[in-house]
């Protein structure tokens, strides 16, 4: 909190080019985004742009920046994502779940793609749309719920101007949505590279129950930056297992927010998952408004070559009796960097919390770095925390005990290391979300090149 | 509880039992800083020109820098104008020869914080370097320490004597210009001591120093060097007390360690600045840097804190791993009770091969008061086999307090092994139950508790600093509890 006090904020020399960049993308696209024709919208996306020109983007000397680079960012000129032709059904296949059944809704370059979707039959008490259907159909229903975010950084700022599809998910008190909804996010190269902005408002009435699997991917290798930005509402004793992969292009940079509240006694379950991106950074928090309420936060972010990835989390217990539980590992190999800042908040009163984390994280290369901050912050005393971080290497005994039977290095650090990301993987519910992990951690194991460091 | 509720009003309101004042004729500054009053300092110690550039250098970087923000510690904006950076007593002008040349009521204030130079020379067979305000007035032991080649003075007199020591080392591990205390320190520091052991020697007694800060208004600025020359060791005690005032007081320490190839320093403190009153007025800003590098091969530096004064403490005794095999170890203990702020922690800079580093720290918070831990484990892309080991605990005591933990881990090096963990707990009921059933009372059971939650730091104390400490601990928290 103090940490932010003074300097951080201030627009970096050269910055004034994108500025005045960002400014005229916004005179460009105004017209032509979806709810152009609403006030509050068009207002909501000016304050955007305008809290842009004062942000900018972050700088390392900002605290929550400070592992964490966006200069290249900085340095592209992004062009608002238009729509863009909407690729052939074979080319979704890749990024699906096999023997997933699924409330499906597809995006390309941050657009609904209607032709990719397959929504189903949804039970009563439940409206899942995409966010442009909801802004055209019925404007004032999304207003509150995209006028509350708090614009922090330049890159929320950006992504409220340019502010333009989505999805809408909302749950009636006591409806328990069997089959989960799963959310593809492709984005299309195009010549230049592209800002697309997604916005996901989930609100889950009372008891409601929930599985959303968010996924994004690459088609090609076209540059660009995706913006998302996820807020979920969860009423009295409601229930969201939320899950996130990310695997794009490592042209593409992915910088998102996810904003949780819970009412007393719901659950908040996150699994996130990175391992595209170039430069990759989420931020989740989760704030524990009603009594006991429960929230586990789990990732695994596995990178190589120059990929960059970094998880800002924040817990905040603001209530009695709340229980947290986080885990996150990450795997680094090439020249990748690896970041994990872990705060928990527990606020003056909120006795009886109990709160555990754990950041891990393995090195795997000479030239690859992690850098990792678990913080607590707590001001009550009745309560239980406790924290863990570490960093280290393979074991060498269980190196040596595969290798004298005859496995080579790499085949034994490959298994290895997907038993160390096998943990966070074991923790999601759905068979078929595993199954298709367990596949991808394999290919993302840093290969043999990486081997010549042994204990 | 409740049937001892009155000795615990009556201990949560003890007064500081070290508040007092010794009304001693003070040669002091005109508050405010500029290069005259720079110059000035020098002047009056009579410096070399070297030294004056120097502390120059420092003041002009310092005019540049903001006072940094980052810290978990609210206090209200200091002015630097208003504060006096020269304060000696009088009576140095001819310099005692001996203790009975020592201003009678200088040696009195000793004697009442329990700590006669008489007595401790020969009883703990200590030398006492006592920094009364800025000037050191008395020194003991030196003949003794003088037979081994150990040099053990003031700063000033290190200054005179040995120019060449000084001018290698100083400012080498904190730089004139690391950060806004430190340059400020760097520009205006008056006094502290100067330690050197030669190659291959074993300083025969612990060596110990008294701070105090008196004068009201008069910001204690300390610069401490030793120097642990190849295969030497020696074990240094620094421990504090200070006067009830209502204005806050500015002390802004530099300490820094060099030890060479196979030398050791072992550097204990005991800090009891006077904390401010029960409702948070007054009271010591403690901002002090403590570095120490080990620069050779199997070197190794060990600090130990015990923290249980200071309005505010901002305080990061860090080591720099440059030496191949060298060692880093850092025990704390840090106590805060009613309004008090603590931001103290440590840095570990892991440079060289097969360096370790070790980090105990216990945070304890009472009252309304704020007290975290702020860590950095830094491996370096050079440091091979590096290892750390960070535990952090904390223990509340009432439900107004706060503790709070901010390690930051950088790794670069795939064959370094770090390990971090923090937990927080408070003093069960059951625990003080237990106590209660065999007739321990509250306070003593809060004593017991704490002290054993504190005990792998405390055994790294040496002995006499021990007890202190141990006694410091309980009275310190007498009350917090009920």
């Amino acid at each position: 909190m103090s940490a932010r006090a003074g300097a951080a904020t201030a627009v970096p020399g050269g910055a004034q080019a994108a500025v005045e960049h960002y400014l005229g993308e916004h005179t460009r696209s105004a017209g032509s985004l979806p709810g152009a024709g609403t006030a509050w919208l068009r207002e909501l996306r000016e304050q955007g742009i305008e809290r842009f020109a004062d942000l900018g983007f972050p700088s390392t000397r900002d605290e929550h920046w400070r592992y964490t680079s966006v200069a290249p960012i900085a340095a592209q000129r992004l062009r608002v994502a238009l729509p863009a032709p909407v690729p052939a059904p074979e080319a979704l296949a890749p990024f699906l779940f096999p023997g997933l059944d699924a409330h499906r809704l597809v995006f390309v370059n941050g657009r609904y793609a209607a032709e990719l979707s397959a929504p189903g039959s949804l039970p009563d008490g439940v409206h899942l749309d995409s966010l442009a259907q909801v802004l055209a159909a019925a404007p004032e229903r999304a207003r509150p719920a995209l006028s509350g975010l708090a614009l922090r950084t330049g890159f929320d700022a950006l992504h409220q101007a340019f502010l333009a599809d989505g999805v809408w998910l909302e749950l009636a008190a006591g409806v328990a949505l069997a089959r989960p909804v799963h959310l593809v996010h492709l984005g299309v190269g195009a010549a230049e590279p592209a800002l697309a902005n997604l916005r996901t408002v989930i609100s889950l009435g009372a008891r409601a129950e929930a599985r959303v699997i968010e996924s994004f991917g690459s088609l090609g290798s076209g540059a660009g930056l995706t913006t998302a930005v996820t807020t979920v509402v969860l009423a009295e004793g409601a229930a969201l297992e939320h899950f996130k992969l990310q695997e794009e292009a490592a042209t593409v940079d992915h910088v998102a927010r996810v904003e949780v509240r819970q009412g007393r006694d719901s659950r908040y379950t996150s699994h996130s998952v990175s391992l595209g991106g170039g430069i990759t950074r989420n931020d989740i928090t989760s704030t524990l408004e009603g009594e006991g309420a429960e929230c586990t936060l789990n990732g695994l972010y596995m990178a190589a070559g120059r990929q960059h990835v970094d998880f800002h989390t924040t817990i905040d217990h603001a209530e009695p009796r709340g229980t947290s539980r986080e885990l996150y590992k990450g795997i680094l190999g090439g020249r990748a960097r690896g970041v994990f800042n872990g705060r928990i908040l527990v606020q003056p009163g909120a006795q009886k919390t109990d709160s555990q984390q754990s950041s891990q994280n393995l090195l795997l290369s000479r030239e690859a770095e992690v850098d990792t901050k678990p913080e607590l912050e707590i001001y009550a005393d009745d309560v239980k925390c406790s924290h863990g971080a570490t960093v280290g290497q393979l074991d060498a005994d269980m190196l040596f005990y595969l290798r004298s039977r005859g496995i080579d290095h790499g085949t034994a650090q490959g298994f290895l290391t997907r038993g160390f990301a096998q943990d966070v993987i074991d923790r999601m519910s759905i068979d078929a979300v595993r199954e298709r992990l367990e596949r991808l951690v394999v290919t993302h194991v840093p290969g043999p090149e990486s081997a010549q460091v042994s204990p | 509880m409740s049937a001892s509720s009155e000795t615990v009003e009556e201990l949560v309101h003890k007064a500081y039992p070290h508040g007092f004042v010794t009304e001693i004729d003070a040669d002091t500054v005109p508050p405010g800083l500029s290069e005259d009053v720079v110059r000035l300092i020098s002047a009056k110690k009579g410096e070399p020109e070297w030294l004056l550039e120097w502390r120059l250098k420092a003041y002009r970087h310092w005019l540049t820098l903001r006072e940094p923000t980052w810290a978990h510690v609210h206090h209200g904006p200091i002015d630097y104008d208003a504060i006096s950076y020269y304060s000696a007593p009088k009576s140095r002008a001819d310099g005692p020869k001996s203790l009975e040349e020592v201003d009678p009521r200088l040696l009195e204030t000793y004697k009442k914080l329990g700590i006669p130079l008489e007595e401790q020379m020969a009883l703990a067979g200590i030398a006492v370097d006592a920094v009364f305000d800025s000037v050191s007035v008395a020194t003991t032991f030196k003949e003794k320490l003088a037979a081994h080649g150990i040099v053990f003075c003031s700063f000033s007199e290190a200054v005179r004597n040995h120019p060449e020591l000084v001018r290698q080392y100083l400012g080498t591990v904190v730089w004139p210009t690391d950060n806004f205390f430190a340059a400020l320190n760097s520009a205006v520091f008056s006094d502290g001591s100067f330690v050197y052991i030669p190659k291959g020697v074993r300083c025969p007694m612990e060596l110990s120093t008294y701070f105090r800060i008196n004068a009201s208004k008069t910001g204690q600025f300390e610069r401490t060097l030793i120097v642990a020359d190849e295969g030497s060791y020696v074990s240094y005690l620094e421990g504090c007390t200070a006067p009830m005032r209502d204005e806050n007081q500015l002390h802004a320490a530099v300490v820094e360690l060099v030890a060479l190839q196979d030398a050791q320093i072992k550097y204990s403190t005991v800090q009891n600045w006077y904390p401010g009153d029960e409702e948070g007025r007054g009271g010591i800003y403690n901002f002090v840097t403590k570095r120490g590098e080990c620069r050779g091969a199997r070197s190794k530096i060990s600090w130990t804190q015990v923290e249980t004064g200071s309005a505010i403490t901002w305080k990061y005794p860090s080591c720099i791993l440059r030496g191949d095999h060298s060692v880093g170890e850092f025990y704390s203990v840090a106590l805060t009770n009613h309004y008090q702020q603590a931001d103290t922690g440590t840095k570990m800079v892991h440079i060289g091969k097969n360096t370790s580093s070790t980090i105990i720290s216990k945070g304890i918070s009472a009252g309304r008061a704020q007290n975290s831990y702020r860590g950095l484990v830094k491996v370096t892309k050079s440091a091979d086999g590096a290892r750390n080991y960070t535990q952090c605990d904390s223990l509340l005591m009432g439900e107004r307090c706060g503790a709070h933990t901010f390690p930051y881990i950088e790794v670069a090096n795939p064959t370094a092994r770090v390990e971090h963990e923090a937990s927080t707990s408070k003093i069960g009921e059951d625990q003080l139950f237990y106590c209660a059933q065999r007739g321990i009372s509250p306070e003593d059971a809060v004593s017991l508790i704490v002290n054993g939650f504190a005990k792998e730091v405390i055994r790294e104390l040496p002995m006499e600093f021990a007890v202190e400490a141990q006694k410091l601990l309980g009275v310190s928290l007498e009350g917090a509890v009920g």
